[in-house]
């Protein structure tokens, strides 16, 4: 059965002039885990907007365990639990008092909802901190009792919107740790992420979203096949690369990608090893001396390079300067 | 309907909590009205004792509650920004509760921290020479009245904590609202020095009603006004009363409304 099921979602801002979905589709199986991978600006935080029915889509069609989010948005409230890019909690009160606010908000009874907060500092490794302000928490601690409120009342399905955008690599673990445990339980997941690695290790299925739509879908393994078994990447000199990205060209007969930064050149191939003894050879006999070479299943960073024609650091650094400018020129114009 | 209410209450607890855990707040809500009280009380009260029978500070005291109540709205207005700018209102909205419960639950905590305030206020201006002198009953009323003014009040905070950018734009409108309300009006002075225009704007303001309905509960003979025989001046209770109607009346469904369909920052 399809938990969540969206369709054609289309949803401008600033009067039509930002497209932020673009007619998106996708879906996600009961049990399972679906991570929406993109870069920022690539349009996750309004797709699970709509879904926690935060938002309303210009178009388009969208339910959540079978109810309509735009007809009855008060009955999807029930079933869901949303964790968003920030900790939403109140900052001077406890970490205990929030959760049990929260419980009291989904209808428990004082003791009940008590209890509940009790069970959840727990299982978060929280129960030390309950009685200090949030505002002396460190991110990591946050994330996790933001996630702790939204599974108060065991959410049939969970939105997280990039848990762990902003955390260290030790509060990134943790979380990992936190929402696998999650899965496990068998809660619905969607999760969005702009980190490849963490679709990677957290999602059951991956949909790639660029300015507004899916531009792939499917398992971690299936999309790096997609773009080639193995790929071969070989580092030269400067003075080099053409010649090696010829030379890589007639191995691979495929499109050759070139990282100037890191005078990388790579491509998949489909031959594996003899590929690699091939363009030894090959180099060798021009005379040219490869700094590094290595045979390398493709990471998710190649899968969106190959859809995208872009890195997803490169849209993730456009997104940064434009911020920038549009900061700039509101504070020029006040 | 019930759970409304009692998500409401539930937010209400909230407000009540928070004051329990950063203190200051309640400290500095009470400090700064009280301090108003001393200092008109003795730097002005010298100089405008004429004519007032039972000394400026009879006069006073009216005033300043409502001027306290009114400022209280500004409070209500960055509160509501602040959880604004931090996704709070996010969470909130995609709980299953009435949608209502936040801003009313906001509204209602609000009102009880004027309570606090009120009875501070009341105690400091006893101590520097302050007599009702009328019924306990009418007293009573005089203080439910204020807190009712303070309550619609804190509606207006409530939308211009929706509508306002951030924190800091929201203390610089909600002081474009309160100051010119609070000064242009018979709390601190009789409208009559005033120029004509002024006088005229000072004596249909809700501000001025009110501080004339709370005079005339804690037994102050107090007409007010120029054009003698206004409706505002003659009946500052009624008027007092219609103003609480109509600020609710416009201002609940307007921010219920805009509650519903904002987004985060």
């Amino acid at each position: 059965m399809k938990t969540v099921v969206v369709e054609e979602l289309v949803r401008t801002y600033d009067k039509g002039n930002v497209r932020a979905l673009d007619g998106l589709s996708l879906d996600v199986e009961e049990g399972t885990v679906l991570s929406v991978l993109g870069p920022n600006g690539a349009g996750k935080t309004t797709v699970v907007r709509i879904l926690a029915t935060l938002l309303a889509p210009d178009s388009g069609h969208a339910t959540v365990g079978g109810i309509d989010v735009i007809k009855h948005p008060e009955k999807v409230r029930e079933i869901i639990g949303l964790s968003g890019q920030y900790a939403a909690l109140d900052e001077v009160l406890t970490g205990w008092d929030n959760l049990v606010m929260f419980g009291r908000l989904y209808h428990l009874s004082k003791k009940q909802a008590e209890a509940r907060a009790e069970e959840l500092l727990e299982r978060f490794s929280l129960t030390d901190s309950a009685r200090r302000a949030i505002k002396t928490y460190s991110g990591g601690m946050r994330r996790r009792l933001d996630l702790a409120a939204s599974l108060i009342v065991k959410p049939k399905v969970l939105f997280l919107d990039e848990p762990t955008t902003g955390l260290d690599p030790r509060g990134r673990q943790e979380m990992w740790g936190v929402i696998e445990e999650l899965v496990k339980d068998g809660v619905t997941l969607l999760l969005t992420t702009q980190y490849l690695d963490e679709a990677d290790q957290l999602a059951d299925d991956i949909v790639v979203v660029d300015h507004g739509k899916v531009i792939a879908r499917g398992t971690s393994d299936a999309l790096k096949k997609q773009i080639g078994g193995e790929q071969l990447q070989v580092v030269v000199a400067q003075s080099n690369i053409a010649k090696t990205m010829e030379i890589v060209a007639q191995v691979s007969q495929a499109k050759v990608q070139l990282d100037e930064g890191l005078r990388r050149i790579s491509a998949p191939v489909t031959t594996g090893s003899s590929a690699l003894v091939d363009v030894l050879r090959l180099l060798d006999s021009s005379g040219i001396h490869p700094l590094d070479i290595a045979l390398q299943r493709p990471s998710l960073d190649d899968v969106f390079m190959s859809l995208t024609g872009h890195t997803a650091e490169e849209d993730l650094a456009v997104a940064e300067s434009e911020k920038k400018t549009k900061k700039k020129t509101k504070r020029s114009r006040s | 309907m019930k759970r409304a209410i009692i998500d409401a209450l539930i937010i209400t607890r909230r407000q009540l909590l928070l004051l329990r855990r950063v203190p200051e707040v309640l400290i500095f809500s009470t400090i700064q009205p009280v301090m108003f009280v001393l200092l008109f009380r003795y730097v002005f009260g010298g100089s405008i004792t004429a004519g007032m029978p039972g000394g400026y500070v009879q006069f006073l005291m009216p005033g300043i509650f409502v001027q306290t109540v009114a400022f209280t709205l500004a409070g209500t207005a960055s509160g509501v920004a602040e959880d604004m700018t931090k996704g709070l209102i996010d969470r909130y909205r995609s709980l299953p509760i009435a949608r209502s419960a936040l801003v009313f639950g906001k509204t209602l905590g609000d009102s009880t921290l004027n309570i606090v305030v009120l009875m501070t206020m009341g105690a400091a201006g006893y101590i520097v020479g302050w007599r009702p002198t009328s019924s306990p009953v009418k007293i009573l009323l005089a203080f439910i009245f204020l807190l009712g003014f303070g309550y619609s009040l804190s509606w207006i905070g409530i939308f211009i904590g929706l509508v306002a950018k951030d924190v800091r734009t929201v203390q610089n409108m909600s002081f474009l609202v309160t100051f010119p309300l609070t000064f242009l009006s018979n709390a601190f002075a009789p409208t009559t020095g005033m120029p004509k225009a002024l006088q005229y704007f000072a004596e249909w303001n809700p501000v001025s009603t009110m501080v004339a309905a709370a005079r005339e509960l804690f037994g102050l003979k107090n007409r007010f006004g120029v054009t003698a025989g206004s409706f505002p001046s003659q009946h500052p209770l009624t008027m007092s009363f219609v103003y609480m109607i109509i600020i609710l009346l416009v201002f609940v469904p307007i921010s219920v409304n805009k509650y519903k369909n904002v987004a985060k920052r």
